[in-house]
């Protein structure tokens, strides 16, 4: 084999400066937060999408049913955008799954596994990655909301309090997601999956009615549904009427869902593919 | 020195196939060392294990010294992996993958943002260098993805099928990085099924077929191992290729194969002195030759003496 002359160009494609000391674990799990918000710039579809529903219902809702539901759009609207806000930040944790299941079956897994990084650093950054899109969906939930009239007593504090329990219960909820995405095939099988537990999630709960006039059993149903807590808990922090009991709720299950799906998604993502 | 990378019936299982059946490779450093072998011959997984993406099942392998069952996380600091698929994120820039792999291995933004730009502008990716990677052509990703890899100069790079479905410019500038790289004392372990490829850039070969290795050596050595000589016939009319096969059988004997196209026989020759009877064979039954051949056996028939069938034709360069 003969060795082609050596050109400046083909020079610098070897490193000249000494290798830097590897990234810390902080400094890893941040670059690639930093690469979730950079996907989000680039595809903002991605964000769209997801959060197109929930406007929808949100539009609907208030102007073809407020009236009836709540004797005016704009009392109903009061009522509804808390549990609009959780319906559609729940929704976007499937992008989590859908996220980590293109990575690795596009192989980019494969390099962020072979670099000698902090090897939880890719999940982490992910979820990172995650806080900023619910918060940027939940803004733009918020800002259609109040256009429509929505006038949260508590001001921004009880929002802001509001919307950070929304995804803490979020963040347990994306563990789900990350086993969902390690398991199934394709993205597309995770978002076929996502419908068929989000649906009912975010319907048999009180996001859009009292559940007072529904029949006996889907009460049960609607009363342990934690969606429905979280639905009430964002109510009261944004109208100044804080339930304390449903905010324990939330915040008891979060950490009873990630304390059985973290460990057992991080076994997963440790074990090879 | 410890070398590159050194195995001892290795084996790596996935449920009851054995991806990996027993492997002993010892690469030296500084070598470029390709592995030879068709689809699912097991050349992936070895990689996938010397990488330490993989554990091994059985046997041993050091690599730079290292054990991988052991020490994989001190093994990651040394080598570099480029994936079979190219693994770069399709949403965001060029020189946004290369800044996040470059903060991956520990630069500063600010270092990682200037190293960026050393390695755009070293594989004639600095125009495209705003653009999403999903705009990019198999050959741009290609050379985007060795880039990604040469963030910090690894001591041993892994490269899997780098020129798989590349157009054949590409493929000669991805062949010019990989002589570019080990000339900077850099092992490179490739794996490849074109046999053009393993001729041209590998100083040693190891020919991989069902999880085994079958043969080992410089690309001369595995030629010589196969007999002096190769007469490749040419014919007019592919539909005769089956009758002309059956006559050089008749003269020639058993090593008669298939050759680089649909027109194409190759055949070995220990002795010169047949060659004249098969043509006039040929002549006689009116089977047309347009071209003939003769000289050292190439790899396709390397690898057709060793495991009895042709590589992928489709697949040569």
């Amino acid at each position: 084999m003969s060795m082609p002359a050596t050109t400046p160009r083909q020079a610098s494609m070897l490193a000249t400066t000494p290798r830097p000391p590897a990234a810390s674990a902080w400094a890893a799990t941040t670059t690639l937060g930093w690469r979730a918000m950079l996907k989000i710039k680039h595809v903002p579809f991605q964000l769209f999408d997801v959060t197109a529903f929930p406007l929808m219902m949100t539009l609907m809702f208030t102007y073809l049913f407020g009236g009836a539901l709540a004797g005016s759009p704009r009392a109903y609207v009061q009522y509804l955008l808390p549990g609009i806000v959780v319906q559609t930040i729940v929704f976007i944790t499937v992008y989590t799954g859908v996220g980590l299941n293109t990575d690795i079956s596009k192989g980019l897994f494969d390099r962020f596994r072979s670099v000698p990084i902090w090897q939880p650093a890719p999940i982490f950054g992910a979820l990172l990655g995650d806080v900023f899109r619910y918060s940027l969906a939940a803004t733009m939930v918020i800002t259609l909301g109040v256009i429509m009239g929505f006038r949260p007593a508590a001001g921004v504090v009880g929002v802001v309090l509001a919307v950070a329990l929304i995804i803490v219960f979020a963040l347990s909820v994306s563990w789900m997601w990350i086993i969902v995405g390690m398991l199934v095939k394709s993205p597309e099988s995770v978002m076929t999956s996502s419908f068929l537990l989000l649906f009912p999630l975010t319907m048999a709960s009180n996001i859009f009615v009292d559940p007072r006039t529904m029949p006996g059993w889907l009460q049960a149903v609607v009363a342990v549904n934690p969606v429905t807590h979280l639905a009430n808990a964002s109510r009261g922090l944004m109208h100044g009427n804080v339930d304390v009991s449903s905010v324990v709720w939330v915040l008891v299950a979060s950490a009873a869902i990630t304390a059985v799906f973290a460990p057992l998604a991080m076994r997963m993502y440790h074990r090879e593919r | 020195m410890t070398p590159a990378i050194e195995t001892s019936a290795l084996v790596k299982q996935f449920g009851t196939t054995r991806a990996v059946d027993g492997i002993d490779l010892r690469v030296d450093r500084g070598a470029v060392y390709g592995l030879l072998g068709p689809n699912g011959a097991g050349k992936t997984t070895t990689i996938r294990v010397l990488s330490t993406l993989l554990r091994p099942d059985g046997g041993s392998a050091r690599v730079l010294g290292l054990d991988v069952a052991r020490e994989p996380g001190r093994i990651r600091e040394k080598v570099s992996l480029t994936g079979q698929f190219a693994s770069v994120d399709e949403d965001l820039t060029g020189r946004e993958n290369l800044v996040l792999v470059s903060r991956l291995f520990g630069h500063t933004w600010k270092a990682a943002r200037a190293r960026a730009d050393e390695l755009l502008d070293a594989f004639d990716l600095a125009e495209a260098a705003a653009r999403q990677v999903r705009t990019y052509s198999g050959g741009m990703r290609r050379r985007l993805d060795v880039a990604a890899s040469l963030v910090v100069t690894p001591e041993l790079l892994f490269l899997d099928e780098p020129t798989t479905g590349l157009d054949p410019r590409s493929r000669n500038q991805v062949w010019d990085i990989v002589r570019s790289i080990a000339s900077g004392g850099t092992t490179v372990l490739l794996t490849t099924q074109y046999l053009e490829e393993a001729d041209r850039l590998a100083d040693r070969l190891a020919v991989i077929d069902h999880g085994r290795l079958i043969a080992e050596g410089t690309s001369r050595e595995l030629k010589s191992s196969v007999g002096s000589n190769t007469l490749h016939v040419r014919l007019d009319d592919a539909s005769r290729l089956a009758e002309a096969e059956r006559i050089l059988r008749q003269v020639l004997g058993a090593g008669v194969h298939n050759g680089s196209d649909a027109y194409t026989l190759a055949a070995r020759i220990d002795g010169n002195g047949r060659i004249a009877e098969a043509l006039s064979a040929l002549a006689t039954t009116g089977v047309g030759v347009a071209e003939l051949t003769l000289g050292q056996p190439s790899l396709d028939d390397v690898f057709f003496a060793l495991t009895g069938k042709a590589t992928k034709e489709e697949a040569r360069v």
